[in-house]
């Protein structure tokens, strides 16, 4: 080995030596995708990465499942992402950073996400700023417009009632052998979008949850006489146990399903899946004897308190929170926005097919008619506690297990039970 | 140390390794005697012991000293020390019941469900599985053509995942699968399997079987070919009826096989969880929940994720089973003797 050699040898020596004074803070960002949103992330977040080459963020896609059971055990052990894309604010809300010191300026995070951080806040704190929402979503009827008019059946008109629809739906499904009239994704957030417009209000006056009133039951009630009527199969709600969701979107698109109870999160891959196979559409809400409100919701993306790189963290967020960078991120992936600046002015839905366009209308229109009992049991720290006891039993008592009476008893001894759990210190 | 001297014909490389093997072993002797100086013959076994026994004690008995620490403390966090203690609290409410034949009656109702489907299922399981199992191995037994075949066949749904099982049977049972396909061919109505709970768990105990039979016969055909053939020579000269050589010949020399696969069966079915919580849910209603199906639930699933709960229902379950297993264990000897 010669002088030459041994020279070539020690610079790339001290090059790899001289390495960590350029290494990239990298953070990890947990996100789950119903359709596009994470293709769209990853370019928004490369083009971040070019303008910030001191910063890099891994997108570890997962299942929806483990963004609610497993990303909550890995922030209990105090593991996890720097940035995690959710939709349980309340469950997790205690593992959320405050952005608000790190932020260039928060007063456009309060004033564009104002409502909706409410929702991600600790109870009792008022101030904390911990992430922005990726997507606003509200309940709402999915429907099967051709298969209506291969039966011959008028489409119910805008004021129509839950009765209404579950009629005409039956009357569909009998004459064209679709073998689901009326299907509910099996959620009890679904559930509330039905039992809101019943009545329901949920929540007592100290913010503890007192589900069982006239508004569930009659919900409860219309969901049971539908099963036994043959206008829902117990396929969906039924044929599982606890707490498992069964969406039937799979079932909407094979054209099964005259009407179809989920929401607005669906329309982009519906645009993309159903394409000319049928013609579908987006109804209004149907109305109850106390309004025709759904119930919104939606996925926020939030800042994780044990991270370890809080100011590059709330770059990124400042970043993808901005009111460009959101707007490209609602029209590319056809997601309600949850910036309230950007819904004034209205998104400008790119690629979107004249029927995604409309139903993404209806549901932008349905926002206005959404009780405020909607909200409030929505940004409740206790509602996914109500949420998933009222379908556990309520599938019990559908699989013929349990009577009403005695569903009802079982969700609010479950509700008490886990609130307790939950507040045990 | 053995004595490794290398027999007299030997292949020159064989003579090679022989050798270094000799001179490997060798390099371990001093360090061996000076450890046996240390501590004393007595307690050698110990020193051999050790690996061993750290590895289980880190995997086996930390994490059960843990979940019993678990099972007397409440609340959601995570680490031991930032849960409260509620002393038998779980227990009780797991036992809390008016009557345990009615799993409606107790406070703790998805559990007793759980259990009561899981005794279903063990039972019917057992049955099925040592039965198909046992049938199997003697047809395989026979000097049958395409017998190494047929071996391949059944021991190969033992090499998938629990998790694919379920999904092919569920791809095969659902309204529009295979199964529903061919019924309707052949005239008949669609059948909702997983919406009847007799059907949900015909299917949960038979894919069980189909999916596990193989290794089971696995070791009953081990146990069978071990079976001296003069007996059944000698049986066969005394014109003994296939029936009696089969109840006094081959049962009674297949017993010992037969108890281990009875109690790996045992162990198995009340662990079950996977397959049947992939291929039916738990469902309808919670007519295939079982045990392991609620602690996972209860620990993980729940919005409000109660590990105390989930810990002390895991103790319960480890009883039942040391508990099945003794019982079984004491018939096994009780027959022996």
């Amino acid at each position: 080995m010669n002088r030459r050699h041994w020279l070539a040898g020690a610079l790339m020596a001290a090059t790899l030596a001289a390495t960590p004074a350029f290494a990239q803070t990298t953070l990890r960002m947990t996100w789950y995708s119903d359709g596009n949103e994470g293709e769209v992330m990853r370019d928004l977040l490369n083009r971040f990465e070019a303008g910030n080459p001191g910063i890099k963020v891994v997108l570890d896609t997962v299942p929806f499942k483990a963004i609610n059971e497993n990303l909550p055990v890995q922030l209990a052990a105090g593991q996890g992402p720097d940035m995690a894309r959710i939709v349980d604010f309340g469950g997790l809300a205690k593992f959320a950073l405050d952005l608000r010191p790190h932020l260039a300026n928060a007063a456009y995070w309060e004033q564009n996400f104002g409502p909706f951080l409410e929702w991600m806040r600790e109870p009792g704190n008022t101030t904390a700023i911990p992430g922005f929402m990726t997507q606003l979503t509200v309940t709402g009827p999915l429907v099967n417009k051709t298969l209506f008019e291969q039966a011959g059946v008028a489409l119910p008109g805008p004021k129509a009632t839950w009765e209404d629809w579950a009629k005409a739906a039956k009357a569909v499904a009998d004459k064209t052998k679709a073998p689901y009239p009326v299907a509910f994704d099996r959620s009890g957030h679904r559930f509330y979008g039905l039992a809101v417009s019943q009545g329901s209000r949920m929540i007592a006056a100290d913010g503890i949850p007192a589900p069982i009133d006239d508004g569930f039951k009659r919900a409860a009630q219309l969901i049971s006489d539908w099963h036994k009527a043959g206008v829902m199969s117990k396929e969906l709600w039924g044929s599982v146990s606890g707490t498992a969701y069964r969406g039937a979107n799979e079932e909407f698109k094979n054209a099964q399903v005259p009407f179809y109870l989920s929401g607005s999160w669906q329309i982009s891959q519906f645009d993309k899946t159903v394409g000319n196979a049928f013609d579908w559409i987006a109804a209004p809400t149907p109305c109850g004897p106390a309004n025709c409100s759904g119930m919104p919701g939606g996925a926020g993306l939030i800042a994780i308190k044990a991270t370890k790189h809080p100011a590059e963290v709330a770059k990124v967020m400042d970043y993808l929170a901005s009111e460009p960078v959101l707007a490209e991120f609602y029209a590319r992936t056809l997601f309600v926005p949850g910036h309230i600046g950007i819904a004034k002015k209205g998104v400008a839905y790119q690629g979107a097919s004249p029927q995604a366009a409309a139903a993404l209308k209806v549901f932008g229109d349905s926002v206005a008619a959404l009780d405020p009992a909607a909200y409030r049991i929505q940004g409740n720290a206790y509602s996914r506690i109500v949420f998933n006891a009222a379908i556990s039993r309520l599938g019990q008592s559908i699989a013929g297990e349990i009577s009403l009476d005695e569903a009802y008893k079982r969700i609010e001894s479950d509700v008490a039970q886990q609130v307790a759990e939950r507040n045990k210190k | 140390m053995a004595d490794a001297s290398p027999p007299t014909r030997m292949m020159p490389r064989d003579a090679l390794a022989a050798r270094l093997w000799q001179a490997a072993s060798g390099l371990l002797d001093r360090p061996m005697a000076l450890v046996q100086r240390l501590v004393g013959g007595n307690r050698m076994a110990w020193i051999f012991l050790a690996p061993n026994i750290f590895f289980f004690g880190l995997f086996v008995f930390l994490p059960i000293g843990i979940n019993i620490a678990l099972s007397v403390t409440g609340g959601t966090n995570l680490f031991l020390g930032d849960r409260p203690h509620v002393g038998a609290a779980h227990y009780e409410a797991l036992l809390d019941c008016r009557s345990y034949l009615e799993p409606g009656s107790c406070r703790e109702d998805h559990f007793w469900k759980g259990v009561a489907n899981t005794l279903k299922f063990t039972l019917f399981q057992m049955v099925a599985m040592v039965g198909t199992a046992l049938v199997t191995a003697l047809v395989l037994n026979r000097k049958i053509r395409g017998r190494g075949f047929f071996r391949a066949v059944y021991f190969f749904p033992v090499l998938l995942s629990p998790v694919v099982v379920a999904l092919i049977w569920k791809w095969i049972l659902q309204r529009d699968g295979l199964l529903n396909a061919a019924i309707t061919t052949a005239g008949g109505q669609k059948i909702l399997f997983f919406v009847d709970p007799g059907w949900a768990m015909f299917w949960a105990v038979f894919v069980s079987v189909w999916a596990h039979m193989g290794f089971y016969t696995l070791i009953l055909l081990a146990g069978l070919q071990a079976i001296p053939a003069d007996l059944y020579e000698a049986a066969e000269m005394d014109g003994t009826p296939p029936m009696r050589v089969l109840t006094r010949i081959t049962l009674p020399l297949l017993w010992p096989n037969l108890l281990v696969v009875l109690v790996l069966v045992l162990i198995r079915a009340v662990q079950t969880f996977d397959e049947v919580f992939v291929l039916t849910g738990g469902g309808p209603g919670t007519a295939t929940v079982m045990i392991v199906q609620y602690i996972y639930e209860t620990a993980f699933a729940n919005q409000v994720q109660n590990f105390g709960r989930a810990a002390a229902a895991s103790m319960l379950l480890g009883g039942l089973l040391f508990a099945l297993t003794m019982l079984q264990l004491w018939f096994a000897r009780r027959k022996a003797a």
